[in-house]
């Protein structure tokens, strides 16, 4: 499409750093991972703040180690994770859309608080869809820029829209939309699934017990270590797993299960994260020690709700 | 109290419903599956936003910005009042996967002959004298779960993984039987390899398999399964 120019080349590729549109619905039953930003809510600041509509594609960056050189005058919001992000060297502001000019660079270094953060441009980033997504999936080789699965490398371009006539720049997202990343999170679960099938113990120990992110962490699932969860279940038959679900394997400690998941599984699991504690914990670096609490599918999607509305 | 009336509606977080039709694996469940997938597609048209089927079960995921969760559960109980099984897959087409039975990229089937008491070809006759049903889809895209395999080639899974099983094995594990669509690490017991495109993106549908599809593996002989296409590199074990 002549209305798409190359909006930002890579210079340096970090570890992994990728697009992510809101994900692939609607082919689960094949085995196809739902994809999408591990960080929903600062993906959706990113792409509020650059002036898209929910779903844009917009650029996931875990960890930082990533350089990008400014190929045109663009609107730019980065939301989510502190990467010691700079603008030719001068750090640049979070939460907050700005100008950036061709030839700048844009450099995202290392975490100082959270995992990853979020770059959307005005009018997003254009990429040739896979099954109905740009999300990208590593493990299935599905979207992502060239439509492979591949994340970003040295020498990459990402094509940019068309964006909408521009308005003036200094939008910013509104305190209380901030998370701070270095506070000990308490993570909304709703109870489901198996959890009658778990005995009170460990009930009780799963929502009055500190957990603890184990280095096991990546966008298919987060394990966490704590006391030792006990399951009357031995065998279950796989069962279609949705974004959060937190199965207990047999050695008892729960694997929250977050966007690039397996489709089935066999394991019993106490319930569902929210979508929106799935992206708290998409922030948590190994070693944070969160809480879990039971809340009701209706007070979730309350705050679903009001999040969604804070965007419009 | 554990409830056991099925169908059972259970909460799936808060845009998500599991119905849980049946309690135990049966190759009648699909026909029951594939109906309810399709009546919900038409009670929740642009509302649904995924479903996944497995053996028992039907994941509903949906869109709460376009439908509150309780207006959902009332549709899908209305759903399950009226449901008929779906048996026109019963009548379509078995699905064939040829499939080239050898040690070399099967390095299970000897132990599985020994196991059973039989000779290699009838292993071979026997896994590929049964059509299997898909139960599931999962693991990796095009990956189908199918059963149930001869109780006589029921093997547990490899206690150590392959760190790398080539695209297009075939495998037993349990009573289920599956073929890789692209090479991944992998613990079931490798017998032969079929040269079948399982997951293209390019094709309608994607996946060569779908759920409630009935399948039949086919022997071919190595020449046939190479001028296919089959790579005939042998299994490497790490």
């Amino acid at each position: 499409m002549s209305d798409n120019k190359p909006g930002l080349r890579v210079l340096r590729a970090g570890p992994l750093a990728m697009l992510q549109d809101a994900g692939r619905f609607g082919v689960r039953r094949l085995g196809v991972t739902q994809g999408g930003p591990a960080d929903l809510h600062a993906w959706a600041w990113a792409n509020r703040l650059a002036g898209n509509g929910w779903g844009a594609a917009a650029l996931e960056v875990a960890l930082g180690g990533l350089t990008l050189e400014v190929l045109c005058d663009s609107r730019i919001a980065v939301c989510g994770a502190d990467l010691d992000a700079t603008l030719d060297d001068a750090p640049l502001p979070l939460w907050r859309d700005l100008s950036v000019k061709r030839g700048q660079l844009l450099r995202f270094q290392q975490p100082a608080s959270g995992l990853r953060a979020y770059l959307a441009v005005a009018g997003g980033f254009q990429a040739e869809p896979v099954l109905g997504s740009v999300a990208c999936v590593v493990r299935e080789g599905l979207g992502g820029h060239d439509g492979t699965g591949r994340p970003l490398a040295e020498g990459d371009e990402l094509c940019v829209r068309a964006a909408a006539p521009r308005r003036a720049t200094g939008h910013e997202a509104p305190a209380g939309t901030r998370p701070d990343y270095c506070t000990a999170p308490t993570l909304s679960l709703i109870p489901g699934a198996q959890v009658a099938e778990f005995d009170g113990a460990s009930l009780y120990a799963a929502f009055n017990r500190p957990w603890q992110v184990d280095e096991r962490a990546d966008r298919m699932g987060v394990r966490l270590r704590g006391p030792v969860l006990r399951c009357n279940l031995t065998r279950m038959i796989s069962e279609g797993l949705g974004l959060g679900a937190l199965q207990v394997p047999t050695d008892g400690q729960p694997i929250a299960l977050l966007n690039d998941r397996q489709t089935i599984g066999g394991y019993p699991r106490l319930g569902a994260l929210t979508p929106l504690a799935c992206a708290r914990l998409a922030q948590c670096s190994p070693g944070t020690r969160l809480r879990l609490k039971a809340v009701s599918a209706e007070a979730a999607l309350g705050d679903y709700r009001r999040f969604r509305r804070a965007l419009r | 109290m554990r409830p056991t009336a099925l169908p059972r509606l259970e909460s799936a977080g808060q845009d998500g419903w599991l119905i849980r039709l049946f309690d135990a694996i049966d190759e009648a469940n699909m026909a029951w599956l594939l109906a309810l997938m399709r009546d919900c597609e038409t009670a929740l048209g642009d509302s649904l936003v995924d479903m996944v089927p497995s053996y028992t079960t039907l994941l509903v995921v949906f869109d709460p910005e376009r439908i509150a969760p309780a207006d959902v559960r009332h549709q899908l109980w209305q759903v399950l009042a009226a449901l008929r099984p779906d048996h026109q897959q019963a009548d379509a087409p078995v699905r064939e996967l040829p499939t080239w039975y050898d040690p070399g990229v099967g390095p299970e089937l000897d132990a599985l002959a020994e196991q059973a008491g039989m000779t290699r070809d009838e292993v071979v006759e026997c896994h590929a004298g049964t059509t299997y049903q898909v139960y599931a889809l999962g693991f990796a895209p095009g990956f189908a779960f199918m059963g149930s395999v001869d109780e006589r080639l029921v093997m547990p899974r490899l206690s150590t993984p392959r760190k790398r099983v080539p695209a297009g094995s075939v495998g037993v594990a349990g009573q289920q039987t599956a073929a890789y669509p692209v090479a991944s690490p992998g613990g079931w017991n490798l017998i032969g390899r079929t040269a079948a495109v399982l997951f293209d993106r390019r094709r309608e549908g994607f996946s060569l398999l779908q759920v409630g599809d009935r399948v039949r593996f086919v022997p071919v002989t190595q020449t046939r399964f190479e001028r296919s296409g089959g790579d005939i590199t042998p299994v490497r074990e790490a």
